[in-house]
């Protein structure tokens, strides 16, 4: 099915199962502990050993030898594998990471061996009886040190071009009636999810299957196959359930790769997670950001001029952090710029987590909205309103498909009290405790992908749905099941939902924020032949077919769906290709966040006491899970604002706070009770469904939300992430 | 597919270990599912120790390698692998149990530590058949996401409502000496030690308000 | 983490005499102990689980005071009505630690021995003069937010993360032991831990496999029991600064903190300032602090701390 043209009327309007807050169908299966996850999988292998890896010990230079006499001679050690003996390795597409240092060492904690045992304890302790020795050479580890070497990165597959310009942004900064111009920090910030990266391995001559933890399947067996140099038709990933991923799960990481090469020469199948403490300097992360933002406008408060620079590391070759996204839509300004520059760091590859580049831009941008509200002397909500634009300011003309970031604003507003915030900095106290509130916009694009589905419907009426996309806790398996039930007439209980196995048909899995959208549009396309199938098997004519309450009929007459199979079970396949909308229109979600922080007047301890988000996101298939993808980025906003760096000694090349006690996440004790709003919006541009994803929006904005809080409840404004206490006590006395 | 007790089919064979220091070491192997393959046999000298308790109803002795900790034996060796490896470190609450009815972290026990104990995983609270009234609470207000911690968490919060009921204080007890009430702030703060990435929280205080019978 | 061979005492007497084996530690909560063998910081290759042998009691003194046996978990410890009602500020440092979890399972000589959670103590592939000694410190020109500012030396500059200890200190509590040889003796905590010095590894004056059977708190002092723990996230997160405070009515006070120092920080001779304000006291208290760039803010988050401990507990 190619979707061209804007969609019309569709089975999904009849909204009896799409819309509705419909509970998780896996829910028992999560709740129990039954769901199985990548490393639980024992049912599917006899035999099993254990990997372990041994991460390097320094940042940047070369192993000279590796002693394993006393590892191989150690109880239970089955197989060592290194650079050495690992044969060719590749590398993926999308990370740019080498998985199994040597002889060069590219970042601290790269994976140095791999020690297969036949337990998990005897693998740990061998792997420690591994002598290494290097060679160490001298990198690369401090951003602001290199800001000034930093080059122009060539385009990129995602995110925003490197420099655009439009107008005459310098000119029009200059002669701006009102003037800011500032310099922003975001740190490096980690996923931890809370599954560990993990692979159960198993290979069966030369064909491999690993149960594992990856966001997206077709990623996966591209990137394995290149690393690994086999035939990707040689290999199936599956992963049933994903303990949270955030980007943090891409494709291949260290621990899919460690696990097939171990299975490999133990002759065996192995199981390998990657270590806590391990994971921080191995995997991926969000790469800090050096943000300059320039805004100008006249003395009314509207716009005139807005530029965004953003600067990041990265291993040679890695992505830039496209910090400047947003910027380029959100707020009106006929003279606009947005500059990417990419420094090398010899730290852990910089790379996706969640609303990359959209989330740590808007942490900025949304602050220096802030500040610029207040040189203006305009309220921080009517400062946005009045710079709201219904076209693409870079594009007069190409209009939004849908657009909603006053409403957004202006109801927040109303839910949340703002009426009662002080615009004077530091003026309501209760007790010990300085109360201060913050508003943000949130905007998040909305891409959505081509992606397939196999629907099967047997004689008793059931439906069947396999696709390869994942949930990684956003409750794909749930919009997926209702998706077909609506299609197909009948109730989510007669609908099996298999996902997460790379031999069904191709999605885009999880990730952009595109996964819902895309699956559900695949599986409406896949749906829509089974209908096509199904009337004409029944000899029903095909445009008139209505199916409902488990029956199809065409006026005269009526069938129960199963009949359809009577004589074997029925199957459709398709997949949903897309046009030129999403060029036509800008394509985006949109939000707006508010928060009320708590602020202790002697110690300066920050505590959020209330928050509320109003999103406007298309047509909200599921808002029970909806609200939770919400809840859930609100509280990582929280963390981004309040705790959350990997902080880098610059000496040696690491993170040194890796793991969970040293890199804080919130806890229940930080997080109040959230109210999410979600607007009603049905975007007949973005697919059949209707829909755009919500789980990276709702990130986006919350951190200056409450950055900006604490500046209304303490008069300091803290420019550098995370806002911590020790930041405010230096800039009171 | 896993037994009626929830062990998914357990042999144990003994192997004479043949130690420097000798010791006899027991191999305990998984059998998956109804097709008991034999595992191959494990030569190699490993300091074991045996140890007997019981697992949600079920008794159970083992011969283990001393290093074992609970939380590995429980997912490792008995199959039970609803309970949550998230740091291995006391760090994030994912592998909580109950033991004689308390909450702790199974990763940071060793397995020999529960001589007799009688513990409790989250496939003793309930079955997606017989869903206990805390795990259907979670279903309902979609206290989980991604389900990696939610174990832990309905393991924990099923504790923090007997930890009340008993009197135990938290931190955040205005009068240590007072009678404990459930409240929003009271859970919160006794639920801290589970950590949920995905941000659930909100959403879990609401579910364990209805399980405790009060407004959340 | 190392093999190690495993028994189980019975009783104190039993535990104490095997301690005299080579690698010999006790093992009590484990809550500590496991998470460092992990990462070979702790490779012991015999382990003692002490954990039942009693020393589970918490009993009265014949001067009114309190017996905490060795072993009696942090939740009971906290929990305990006598505890409560007399020493309110051992009860609030308790429940501002770790989390439900981890103090089921901690006891109370196993939180007194905990060590430091200096990221590069943690790592055992940085130098670390606590954990090898004479290879240097990491974190006196690294990563230093959380670390020591008073009592510290140039070999280290870790803090010692426990709360409990920290009102115990302020409590005057003694901390009793045996030997392997059956000797029993009773040691102030004021007198129990050791500055790093040049020897960090040394943390306590603790003989080796020396068991400490109990911690004895002194007749109830009264006054006003505060405690509170600074810290980014709101709870499960290891202290800034922390202040334990006992206010009394003509405006004196004891007050130690945790957060800042080696072992919990307390300077008995500084406390008759207490009635002057948290500045002078403050100053006082930090006398002699060497903190380094990155947490000179602890000195102000120490007065500051003490400062609204004492205006909400004297308004």
């Amino acid at each position: 099915m190619k979707f061209e043209k804007p969609a019309g009327i569709n089975p999904i309007d009849q909204l009896k199962i799409i819309g509705k807050p419909t509970d998780r169908i896996e829910g028992p299966l999560k709740t129990t502990g039954t769901a199985k996850y990548a490393y639980e999988n024992n049912q599917e292998v006899t035999n099993v050993a254990y990997g372990y890896i041994l991460g390097s010990a320094i940042a940047k230079g070369t192993i000279t030898r590796i002693d394993q006499s006393a590892a191989k001679a150690a109880p239970g050690v089955l197989a060592i594998v290194t650079a050495a003996n690992a044969g060719t390795l590749n590398t993926g597409k999308f990370y740019v990471s080498r998985f199994l240092a040597g002889p060069q060492i590219d970042h601290y904690h790269q994976a140095v061996a791999v020690v297969v045992a036949e337990s998990f304890e005897q693998a740990r302790a061998a792997a420690s009886l591994l002598k290494v020795d290097y060679k160490k050479a001298k990198g690369s580890f401090d951003l602001d040190a290199v800001k000034d070497l930093a080059q122009t990165p060539p385009p990129a597959q995602f995110g925003p071009p490197p420099q655009t310009l439009t107008g005459d942004f310098e000119g029009a900064f200059k002669t701006a009636q009102v003037k800011l111009d500032e310099t922003y920090t975001t740190p490096d910030q980690a996923h931890a999810m809370m599954e560990p990266h993990a692979t159960i391995a198993k290979w069966e001559g030369d064909k491999l299957t690993c149960w594992c933890s990856i966001q997206q399947m077709n990623w996966g067996v591209r990137d394995l196959a290149n690393i690994l140099g086999i035939p990707k038709e040689n290999i199936r990933l599956i992963a049933s359930y994903i303990g949270g991923g955030f980007g943090g799960k891409g494709t291949v990481l260290a621990d899919l790769v460690a696990a097939s090469l171990a299975a490999r020469a133990a002759g065996r199948p192995v199981k390998l997670a990657l270590q806590r403490p391990l994971m921080f300097n191995n995997t991926i992360h969000r790469p800090k950001t050096i943000q300059r933002i320039r805004i100008g406008a006249d003395h009314d408060g509207k716009i005139t001029a807005i530029g965004h620079e953003s600067w990041s590391g990265n291993l040679p070759g890695g992505r830039t952090e496209p910090a400047t996204a947003s910027t380029r839509l959100l707020y009106a300004g006929a003279n606009r710029m947005t500059r990417l520059k990419l420094a090398v760091l010899d730290l852990a590859e910089g790379n996706a987590m969640r609303a990359p580049g959209e989330a740590p831009g808007m942490m900025t941008l949304e602050i220096a909205m802030d500040e610029m509200a207040e040189k203006l002397n305009m309220d921080p909500v009517a400062f946005r309103i009045k710079n709201d634009t219904q076209e693409d300011p870079e594009k007069p003309g190409r209009k939004f498909s849908t657009r909603k970031l006053i409403e957004c604003l202006q109801t927040g507003a109303e839910k949340f009290g703002w009426e009662k915030r002080n615009a004077k900095p530091g003026s309501i106290q209760e007790g010990q405790w300085l109360i201060g509130m913050g508003v943000a916009s949130a905007i998040r694009g909305a891409p959505i992908a081509k992606s397939a589905a196999r629907v099967r419907l047997d004689s008793s009426g059931k439906i069947t749905v396999e696709t390869d996309m994942t949930d990684i806790g956003t409750g794909s398996y749930t919009i997926i099941g209702q998706t077909a039930a609506e299609m197909m007439g009948i109730d989510l209980d007669k609908v099996t939902v298999k996902i997460g196995d790379s031999s069904f048909p191709e999605s885009p899995g999880s990730g952009g924020q595109w996964g819902a959208a895309s699956s559900t549009s695949g599986v409406y396309a896949a749906c829509f032949k089974l209908r096509e199938t199904v009337a004409s098997q029944l000899g029903l004519n095909v445009g008139k077919a209505q199916f409902s309450d488990g029956k199809v009929s065409d006026g005269d007459r009526s069938f129960a769906l199963g009949d359809a199979a009577k004589n074997g079970d029925l199957v459709a396949q398709d997949e949903i290709t897309y046009g030129e909308l999403s060029k036509e229109y800008a394509q985006t979600t949109f939000g707006a966040h508010f928060v009320e922080v708590a602020v202790n007047a002697y110690t300066f301890e920050i505590r959020v006491r209330r928050m509320v988000a109003v999103c406007h996101a298309g047509r909200i298939l599921n808002p029970k899970a909806a609200r939770s993808q919400v809840i859930g980025a609100m509280t990582m906003g929280v963390g981004a604002a309040l705790m959350e760096e990997m902080v880098v000694d610059k000496r040696v090349g690491f993170f040194v706070n890796h793991d969970l006690a040293g890199y804080e996440v919130p806890v229940h004790a930080d997080i109040p009770y959230q109210e999410v709003i979600l607007l009603e919006d049905i975007d007949p541009t973005m697919s059949p469904m209707k829909a755009k994803g919500i789980g990276e929006l709702g990130l986006c904005g919350v951190a200056a939300a409450v950055a900006n809080a604490v500046y209304n409840a303490t008069g300091v404004r803290v420019r550098d992430y995370p806002v911590t206490l020790d930041k405010i006590l230096k800039n009171t006395i | 597919m896993e037994d009626e007790n929830g062990f998914g089919g357990i042999t144990r064979r003994e192997m004479l270990a043949g130690t420097a220091v000798a010791v006899t070491a027991l191999a305990i192997t998984r059998v998956t599912g109804l097709e008991a393959a034999p595992a191959a046999p494990i030569v190699t000298p490993v300091e074991s120790a045996g140890v007997s308790f019981s697992v949600n109803g079920k008794a159970v002795n083992l011969q283990i390698d001393t290093r074992t900790t609970l939380l590995d034996a429980l997912r490792e060796h008995l199959n039970l692998t609803g309970t949550k490896k998230g740091c291995d470190h006391g760090q994030c609450g994912a592998c909580t149990v109950l033991v004689n009815g308390r909450r702790i972290n199974s990763c940071l026990s060793l397995v020999l530590q529960h001589e007799n104990d009688s513990i409790t995983t989250i496939e003793g609270i309930g079955t997606p058949e017989n869903l206990h009234p805390m795990q259907s609470a979670f279903i309902k207000h979609d206290g989980y996401q991604c389900g990696y911690c939610t174990p832990g968490q309905i393991c924990s919060a099923v504790a923090v409502l007997e930890e009340i009921k008993a009197g135990v204080p938290s931190h955040v007890s205005a009068d240590l000496n007072g009678p404990m009430k459930f409240s929003n702030a009271e859970f919160r703060e006794r639920m801290s030690g589970n950590i949920c990435r995905c941000g659930a929280y909100s959403n879990i205080a609401q579910a364990a308000a209805e399980v405790a019978g009060v407004e959340g | 983490m190392k093999s190690f061979t495993y028994e189980r005492a019975e009783t104190p007497a039993q535990a104490a005499a095997a301690a005299s084996k080579p690698g010999a530690k006790f093992l009590a909560g484990g809550t500590n102990l496991l998470d460092l063998m992990k990462l070979q910081i702790e490779t012991p290759t015999h382990l003692i689980d002490i954990g039942r042998i009693g020393l589970d009691k918490i009993e009265p003194t014949p001067d009114g005071g309190l017996r905490i046996g060795a072993l009696v978990r942090n939740t009971d410890l906290a929990a305990d009505l006598r505890i409560r009602a007399d020493y309110g500020i051992l009860s609030r440092a308790l429940l501002a630690g770790a989390s439900g979890q981890l103090r089921n399972k901690a006891t109370t000589a196993g939180n007194l021995l905990q060590r430091t959670r200096c990221p590069y103590f943690y790592d055992t592939n940085q130098p670390c003069n606590k954990r090898s000694p004479g290879s240097g410190c990491s974190a006196l020109a690294g990563f230093s937010r959380q670390l020591a500012v008073i009592g510290c030396s140039d070999a280290c500059i870790a803090t010692h993360p426990s709360d409990m200890a920290v009102a115990m200190m302020a409590l005057d509590a003694v901390i009793e032991t045996v030997k392997p040889d059956g000797k029993t003796r009773q040691i102030p905590i004021s007198g129990f831990y050791r500055l790093p010095g040049k020897t960090p590894h040394l943390e306590t004056n603790l003989d080796k496999n020396e068991l400490i059977t109990s911690v004895v708190l002194p007749t109830p002092v009264g006054g006003i029991h505060v405690y509170h723990k600074v810290r980014d996230r709101a709870s499960y997160a290891f202290a800034l600064v922390s202040v334990g405070a006992i206010l009394f009515k003509d405006g004196g006070g004891r007050i130690a903190l945790g957060g800042v120092a080696p072992r919990p920080w307390r300077v008995p001779s500084a406390e008759k300032l207490i009635p002057k304000g948290a500045k002078e006291f403050a100053s006082r208290l930090m006398e002699g602090a060497r903190p380094t760039k990155e947490n000179a803010f602890k000195l102000t988050l120490v007065q500051g701390t003490i400062e609204g401990a004492l205006t909400e507990n004297r308004s």
